[in-house]
Order: structure tokens, then sequence, then C-alpha cells
């Protein structure tokens, strides 16, 4: 047996593949496809204080390997989740991890004390990275001052584990995750979805209602690795790499950068079976090579660097 | 009905006219029920530019043979590449999708109405409706005489009226224009079909006060409720067309 646990803090995981936020609603939406207690954790749909409809439709646009999003955090606000998705999410046997998205640093601050009553939730993570609002989410991550101060905010009430999501609309990600680092982030992950855009030539408007939107899928990856290679050697918390991993080998691409835990996103669309296929196959390869636990190659490429 | 994920074998690709072809597919496990208006996800292989899955409604399924069919128009690359499969290619599937067509519950006069490749789950619900009882009037609208397609598997079902646009068959006009509207006295309206046609039906039926449900084909990301990508507004909010819809009565719709 292949060792696959990691740790944030004191909060143990049974293996280091999560379910991205966003991409993989409430879990539930899964069970006819998959076992998801058998995933490490999951991260569960992006939830602000307040109810929010989205943006107006449309709201996608496929691209070459990828996709472009601009939903807007459609959510029905945190005592809808409290009341009546929390009491189901208790009944699965892994990590429920909530993302939370405000557009002023009291919503962040709001939200987290809500979930602090929530027994079975042990982490937030917190979204300052959102592009497709246009008040909050990634106006905060973008801005060292502005990300210092909210993750500040929150750790000074948060009483669960913090895990920062980063943005990589920035010119230098190193600095964001060392900002977060010493405001007491327990873990940073990364990343949220690339601005970007796409013209419908057919009625030569642009493809999605907001114009921009966030960019995710296979065609970030190698983009998310090089700032998780980056970030990883910057800080001492765990890493959780996110963008673009599809399959077993793209994932442990990750983890020989630095990641010590992957979050799988849009793949969960393709195939709603994607992200057991790579707890697999992150096993298989882990045998094959003769590990027998999976933190001998976090970080394996450093060596000869 | 539990959603799976299945590779099932294409037992037929047969090609209707320039645009429009019949997947038939064969499960390898028994075919799980499905309902007039639901869709299947399809995943298209070998075609690196779609990345997406494609949604396509169930257009006839044979429970006896253990086999179900799509009706697929080519619209772009997914499609095309679909439309050059050949039987005894796999086909990766998500399905049954989404609600359906809700059939009345008194013997209520009922009419589908259709458009282009829309026709697709009206075979599928006009089955179903002669079986429990009903008998449905269809009315069909396609751009020319050539476009028709599945006439006689209509006939079956009960009267066919036609419109073509240039009137080549049947009357000439769009089905809103077509005589059967104002010589029947209808209960029921369901219809699927371009946007444009089933918002001139959907005014149509709010101006009669006629009980009207129309099949959606929003842009879908994942098909199963969690992308959000879909959405519908309705006046209950925002909501996913892949899992409250595909089927929506008008009156919910704010049209
Ligand atoms: C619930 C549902 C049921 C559907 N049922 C059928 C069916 O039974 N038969 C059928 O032929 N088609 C159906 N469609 C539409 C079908 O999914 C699209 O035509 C198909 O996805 C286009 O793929 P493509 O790769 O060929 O086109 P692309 O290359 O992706 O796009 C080509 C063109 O098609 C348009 N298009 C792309 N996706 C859609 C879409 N979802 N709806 C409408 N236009 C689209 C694009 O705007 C573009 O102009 C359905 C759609 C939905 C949401
Ligand atoms: C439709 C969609 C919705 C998303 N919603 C959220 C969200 O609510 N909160 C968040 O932190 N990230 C959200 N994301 C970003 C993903 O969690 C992930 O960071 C990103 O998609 C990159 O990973 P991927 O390429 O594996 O999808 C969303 C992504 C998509 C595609
Ligand atoms: S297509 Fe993803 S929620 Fe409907």
């Amino acid at each position: 047996m292949v060792k696959l646990d990691f740790k944030i803090g004191n909060l143990h995981f049974k293996n280091p593949v999560l379910a991205a936020s966003g991409t993989f609603g409430y879990g539930s939406e899964f069970d006819d496809f998959i076992d998801v207690s058998r995933l490490g954790g999951i991260i569960v749909k992006g939830t602000t204080l307040e109810p929010r409809e989205g943006n107006p439709y449309p709201r996608m646009a496929e691209t070459p390997s990828g996709m472009l999003n601009a939903v807007g955090l459609q959510n029905k606000g945190i005592d809808y989740f409290v009341d009546n998705i929390y009491p189901h999410l208790q009944e699965y046997n892994t990590n429920v991890i909530v993302n939370i998205n405000g557009s002023c640093i009291d919503d962040y601050v709001a939200l987290a004390e809500r979930i602090n009553s929530l027994r079975r939730i042990p982490a937030i993570e917190l979204n300052i990275s959102c592009p497709n609002v246009k008040m909050g989410g990634m106006t905060f991550g973008i801005n060292p001052a502005s990300t210092r101060e909210v993750t500040k905010a929150v750790r000074s009430v948060c009483k669960k584990k913090l895990i920062v999501k980063l943005s990589p609309n920035v010119t230098n990600i190193i600095d964001f995750a060392r900002i977060v680092e010493e405001e007491g982030a327990d873990s940073v992950s990364l990343i949220n979805t690339l601005v970007g855009m796409s013209v419908d030539i057919k009625n030569m408007r642009p493809s999605l209602s907001t114009v921009t939107g966030g960019l995710s899928g296979p065609a970030i990856k190698p983009v998310a690795l090089r700032m998780v290679w980056q970030v990883a050697k910057a800080v001492k918390i765990p890493v959780i790499g996110v963008g673009g991993i599809t399959t077993a080998d793209s994932a442990i691409e990750f983890f020989l950068a630095g990641a010590s835990a992957i979050q799988v996103g849009t793949a969960s669309f393709i195939d709603p079976q994607a992200s057991l296929k790579i707890l697999e196959g992150i096993e298989n390869y882990l045998d094959s090579k003769g590990f027998s636990d999976i933190k001998d190659i976090i970080g394996y490429i450093n060596r000869d660097l | 009905m539990a959603k799976r994920i299945e590779s099932l074998k294409i037992i037929n690709n047969q090609r209707l006219n320039k645009d429009l072809f019949i997947l038939e597919l064969s499960g390898k496990e028994k075919l799980p029920e499905m309902k007039p208006g639901q869709f299947a996800e399809i995943k298209v292989e070998d075609s690196p530019e779609t990345f997406l899955r494609r949604p396509f409604s169930i257009h006839d399924v044979n429970y006896g043979e253990n086999t179900f069919k799509l009706l697929i128009q080519i619209a772009g690359k997914g499609t095309e590449a679909l439309s050059l499969l050949k039987t005894g290619n796999i086909l990766n599937i998500i399905y049954p999708l989404g609600n359906s067509f809700n059939l009345p519950d008194e013997k209520k006069k009922v009419l589908l109405v259709g458009g282009g490749c829309g026709v697709a789950p009206l075979l599928f619900l006009g089955k179903q409706l002669k079986a429990n009882g009903f008998n449905p009037d269809i009315l069909l609208g396609f751009r020319n005489s050539e476009r028709v397609i599945e006439y006689d598997e209509y006939l079956k079902i009960g009267r066919v009226f036609l419109t073509t646009e240039d009137g080549s068959r049947g009357e000439k006009g769009f089905v809103t224009d077509h005589t059967a509207l104002s010589s029947t006295e209808y209960d029921k309206v369901y219809c699927c079909g371009p946007e444009l046609m089933m918002r001139a039906v959907g005014a149509y039926c709010r101006g009669k006060d006629i009980e009207c449900e129309v099949s959606l084909e929003n842009l879908m990301g994942c098909g199963i409720g969690v992308c959000l990508c879909c959405v519908v507004e309705t006046v209950r909010g925002n909501l996913c067309t892949c899992t409250e819809g595909p089927v929506f009565n008008i009156n919910d719709l704010k049209w």
C-alpha cells in the first residue's frame, strides 16, 4: 500500500486529490458516478453572504483545450447553505471545505465566523481570485496590500484551517504567496482561472455576456504548473495545485513540481469520474516507480536544479 | 433515475440529408428508463478542439432491442466529427439527463410543434403520448421539401401538418402561420426548435391561454448541474437548463 495522506497543520487528508470549487457542486451531483467519500476532500461551490444570481447568459465559451466561464458566483448564500446543504454534506466521509467570497472584507469575516460554528467543516478556502465579479473577488487577490488585509482580517476570526486561493492574474505570484503565509494562512491553493476572452464571429459580438471570463482546463496547465513550482519553493505551508489537471500524469507533474495536493476542476465536467481515476493513477505511478509514500516525490524535480 | 456514464456501440449511422443524421446506439447492459425531453452528453473523441461534451436529445428508444437513437444536425466541428462515425465505433455518453415533458393528465387535445433539428425529442414524445391514449397532432416546419424528415414516422402517431419556408411542401411560411392552429382548439402544445420559433409559438400559446412546454438548447458545460453555465432566467431566478430543464413551461420563462 502506497501512503497518500497529507496534512495541513493537524488537519489530516486521506489522500491528496480534492475536487475544485465551482466544478463539483455540493458533491451530491456526483453520487451517481463515484463514491465521493473516496476523495481526499471536496471544496464546495463558491459561497457568499447574500444569495447571488450570477451574470447573464451566455456564461461560457469553449476554447481550444479549455473553456471560459463567467458564472459570477451564482449561489443561494450562506444561510441557505447552512440550513439546506450542510446537513447533507455531513454524510460524506471526507473533508468538506467551503470556498468563501466577498465584495468587502466584512463579508469575508462574517462568512468565516458563520463557518466557525459548522463542526463538520474543517477548513475554508478564501477565494480572493474570482475574476467574474465586479466587486471584491479578484480585486483583493491582485493587490498585495488588500491581499494582506483580507487574509489578516479573516485569520483573526477563523478557527478553521485557512487556505487562500491565489489569482494567476498577477506579475509575481510569489509575493502574494509570501504575504498570505506571513498573515497566517495554513495553505495556499493555486491557480484560479486566467482572465481571457472569446469573440463569436458569426454574431459579431463577445461570446460571454461579461466580455471577459476565466479560462480553465488543460490550456492553463503549463501556467499553473509554473506558478505552483515557484510558490512551493518560496513558502513553507503546503501548496495545493490546481489548473488543467485531467489525468493522473498531469497531477503527478504538480507533485513533482512541489504541490502537496491537487484539485481537479473542469475535468469533472467532461468525465465525472476523473477525480477518482486520477487518484488511482497516482497510486499506480508511485507503485510502479517504487515509492511507498507520495511525500517522497513532492518537489522531486528540484533535486537536480 | 440514476445517471450513467457508459461506452455504447454505434450500430447504425444513417444520413438523412446534407445536414442531418441519426446515430443508433446499443446498450451493453439493459438501458435505463428514458423519458421524452431528456438528453445525453456525448464525448467527441479525436476532435481536439471539441473539449466539452455535446448535448443531444433522446430521439427514439426501443427497449425491446435495447437500442436508442439520436437525431443530430451538423452545426460545427463536434457534430461534424460525430457524422463521420461508423457502425461498431464506441461513443462515451452520460445519460439520461434533465427533466422531461409532462404528459397531460386528462384527455386533452395535444399539438407537437417542431422545426429543423428541433424535432429530435418530439418523435419519442409523440410515441409516448400515443401509447398513453392521446391522439396528438404534429406540426413540423422545415426550410424546404428536401429538409423534411421522418414524415412517415410521425404519420404513425397522428395527423401531420407541414410548413416550408418556400412553400415547396405543405403550407408556405412558418409554423405559427399554419391553418391547423386556427382550425383546431388545442389544450396543450409541446415545442422544440430554434429559439425564435419557440418564442413565437410561446407567444401564440400565451395569447390563447394554451399550456405550452418548450425544450431549450442552452450552451452546456457539464450537463449535470455543476458548472451553472446553462442558466435561463425564470420567474424563480436563474435555473440550470440541464437539471431543472431542458423542458420548461413558458409561464416560468421570462419570455
Ligand atoms: C438539451 C439539448 C438538447 C439538444 N438536442 C439536440 C438534438 O437532438 N440534435 C441536435 O442536432 N442538436 C441538439 N442540441 C444542440 C447541439 O448540442 C449543438 O448543435 C452541438 O453541441 C453543436 O456542437 P458542434 O461542436 O458541432 O458545434 P460548435 O462547433 O461547438 O458550434 C457551432 C455552432 O453551433 C452552435 N452551438 C453550439 N452548441 C450549441 C448548443 N448547445 N445549442 C445550440 N447551438 C449550439 C454554436 O453557437 C455555433 O454557432 C441540443 C442542445 C441541448 C442543450
Ligand atoms: C464554471 C467554473 C466555476 C468556478 N467557480 C469557482 C468558485 O466558485 N470559486 C473558486 O475559488 N474557483 C472557482 N472556479 C475555479 C476552479 O476552482 C479552478 O481554480 C480553475 O477552474 C482551474 O482549474 P481547472 O483547470 O482544473 O478547472 C471555477 C471554475 C469553473 C470552470
Ligand atoms: S451545463 Fe453545467 S450546470 Fe448545466
